[in-house]
């Protein structure tokens, strides 16, 4: 088993860890930081899938902002009292339920023989220059439209957090 | 190199315990986050395509995914803070009705 | 490959050795030139035997003793894991955010050309500020472990100030990156070594003699940008005059305020550490990084046509020496600020981010990139 075989392995079973740690912990602060863990754990499996420019954007965005604001409003919000009994009636039957939709991913994913080795990456593939390429010439309109979008959700937010006088 | 496969199994699971997050639990930040977390499942399937297909067009997607992630957990988490202010809650069982 | 290895750790361990042990360096500069300044003699009381040590002995044996012999508590209703991760999670960025500035050119060490930089990354720039956007956990997360109102209160607003401030500093470096067009870091300190006669466009060639002399340095390119730049890092690392997060006459300290002992210690090394950080990115972006002015890799070459030529460890040892002062220059200076200017309120810090920094730096890319254009 070579380098790269075992860092994916450790990756994965961290990555599976703090999954199942942000939805089973009880104490919301502590589910926030084990999905801060999990998406710096997906970062580093971008950089070694050679996305390099996509895992320093997971962090800086998702890690370094979103999380940041979920932590805010966590604080601001203050649930001081525990939550009642997990998921009421229902929780068993939920629980069986995304097994099942699991475990048929999985099947469908295990069914036929992938290209063992991936299709030679040159030097400057996941690099800022070749996505910066793509986004202003073949995904323009997107691109303006996200920008579009991101004004929208901000000026949404202010206005649906405001307080009422 | 690990295969493919091995990439996308690993996504199936974090999705499906994303799943399992929004089902079982009573707490809508947690759902929220559940949420982020099978958002990033499915950037990690993408990159993984893209890599093994040799087209950046999988890494651009991720870019509008996360942007678009961004937008959604902004507005979700001003709903719940107003959500909070009415409800003085956080469990989304007791926002089952709407005012009548 | 083994060799390849060793190389990465030794340049790894010289890199983390400089910037912990001009931390703890800044710390005895810190007491003594904030002494000098107010016109008093600062802490002369720790020796042995009499023998001081210009200072050595304080930082080196007194200052780690006292911080490691204290007590070590934990708030009884705060959190005990979080409490004990957040000054990890304070100094862990500080210190790995040097690892893409460079601190010097190649040195030829046999057949091999070692690039001497930890690592050299193709997203160069944009790594720092992945670093600098995970610096805010270590306040928000210390605050909250506390359970206590006043490191709340220094919490929110420092985490507030550190967000705000990313921004002006993000879009002050596309300035830079737009005249030297790469996101490598050692790019752009090779970059810097052209003579600005060179990259005059035609139409200007008139200023040749008056400033075709000097080297292309981001300071004489891009001097807004540097104004920016120095601010917001200053901003970021939340010394004064933006330190209304530890507020030490009004917050108690602030966000750090619950912690004492070895977790002090790290959220006080982190703080020192982001100095030397800020200052060697601005080295590194906007003075030039290792580069002494006219020195070539084979000597220096004077543009008046006077030439000498050195060996080539000659050209190593004074192009890391220029870093390490320069680097040094920095630190200083910040020092310098903290105790010349005032403390901000954090109104008037909120709205320099967002009302005045912010537009400038946007003015800043559209000029630049008119003039990037226009130079073709």
């Amino acid at each position: 088993m070579n380098i790269a075989n075992f860092i994916f392995y450790l990756l994965a079973a961290l990555l599976v860890i703090s999954s199942l740690l942000v939805v089973f912990l009880r104490n919301v602060v502590h589910c926030a930081m084990a999905l801060v863990t999990s998406l710096l754990l997906i970062a580093v499996l971008f950089v070694t899938l050679q996305a390099p420019m996509v895992g320093v954007l997971q962090v800086m965005v998702y890690a370094g902002a979103i999380m940041v604001l979920f932590l805010f409003v966590i604080m601001f919000l203050n649930p001081n009292a525990l939550e009642p009994q997990r998921g009421g009636v229902w929780w068993g039957f939920a629980t069986f339920l995304s097994l099942m939709l699991g475990g048929a991913l999985i099947a469908f994913f295990t069914q036929e023989e992938s290209a063992a080795d991936p299709v030679a990456a040159t030097e400057l593939f996941g690099s800022p220059e070749t996505l910066a390429k793509s986004l202003f010439s073949d995904f323009v309109l997107p691109f303006e439209i996200a920008s579009v979008l991101l004004l929208v959700a901000i000026i949404g937010a202010v206005v649906l957090a405001k307080r009422e006088h | 190199m690990v295969p493919l496969n091995y990439y996308l199994i690993l996504s199936a699971v974090v999705f499906a315990i994303g799943v399992i997050g929004v089902l079982i639990r009573r707490n809508l930040i947690v759902v929220l986050m559940s949420i982020e977390l099978m958002l990033n499942a499915v950037n990690l399937t993408f990159i993984a395509f893209s890599r093994y297909l040799g087209s950046t067009d999988g890494q651009v997607a991720v870019f509008f995914v996360m942007a678009v992630a961004a937008a959604e957990a902004v507005i979700g988490l001003a709903i719940i803070i107003s959500a909070f202010r009415h409800h003085q809650s956080l469990d989304p069982q007791e926002m089952q009705s709407l005012k009548w | 490959m083994i060799v390849d290895f060793a190389i990465i750790l030794i340049k790894a361990a010289l890199v983390l050795g400089m910037v912990l042990n001009l931390a703890g360096i800044l710390g005895w500069i810190e007491r003594k030139g904030s002494a000098l300044i107010q016109d008093r003699i600062g802490a002369n009381r720790a020796s042995i035997f009499g023998f001081a040590g210009m200072g050595l002995v304080n930082t080196l044996i007194a200052d780690p003793l006292k911080f490691l012999t204290k007590e070590d508590f934990i708030p009884p209703a705060g959190d005990k894991f979080l409490h004990t991760l957040a000054p990890c999670m304070a100094l862990f960025p500080a210190l790995v955010t040097f690892a893409v500035i460079p601190f010097g050119d190649v040195l030829n060490w046999g057949d091999r050309a070692i690039n001497l930089q930890v690592a050299n990354l193709n997203i160069g720039v944009l790594y720092v500020f992945a670093m600098g956007s995970l610096g805010v956990y270590g306040i928000v997360i210390g605050a909250w472990a506390s359970n206590n109102k006043f490191s709340l209160l220094g919490g929110v607003r420092g985490s507030a100030q550190m967000i705000s401030y990313e921004i002006a500093m993000g879009l002050s470096v596309i300035g830079v990156l737009m005249v030297y067009g790469t996101l490598e870091l050692q790019d752009i300190a090779r970059g810097q070594g052209a003579l600005i006669g060179e990259l005059l466009p035609a139409w200007l060639s008139f200023l040749q003699p008056f400033v075709g002399w000097l080297p292309a340095w981001g300071i004489f390119l891009q001097p807004l940008a540097f104004l920016l730049f120095f601010t917001s890092a200053v901003a970021e690392t939340k010394r004064i005059p933006f330190d209304l997060p530890e507020g030490e006459s009004e917050l108690v300290a602030g966000y750090h305020v619950e912690y004492s002992g070895g977790k002090f210690l790290m959220f006080f090394a982190g703080e020192f550490a982001e100095i030397v950080t800020a200052a060697g990115l601005v080295t590194a972006l906007f003075f030039g990084g290792w580069q002494v002015p006219y020195l070539l890799r084979d000597g220096f070459h004077f543009p008046w046509g006077g030439a000498l030529a050195l060996p080539h460890l000659a050209v190593v040892l004074l192009q890391v020496g220029a870093f390490t002062l320069k680097v040094v220059f920095f630190c200083w200076l910040q020092i310098l600020l903290r105790w010349s200017v005032p403390r901000f309120r954090y109104d008037q810090v909120m709205r320099l981010g967002w009302k005045m920094l912010l537009p400038l730096a946007l003015l800043n890319v559209v000029v630049t990139a008119i003039w990037v254009v226009a130079a073709q």
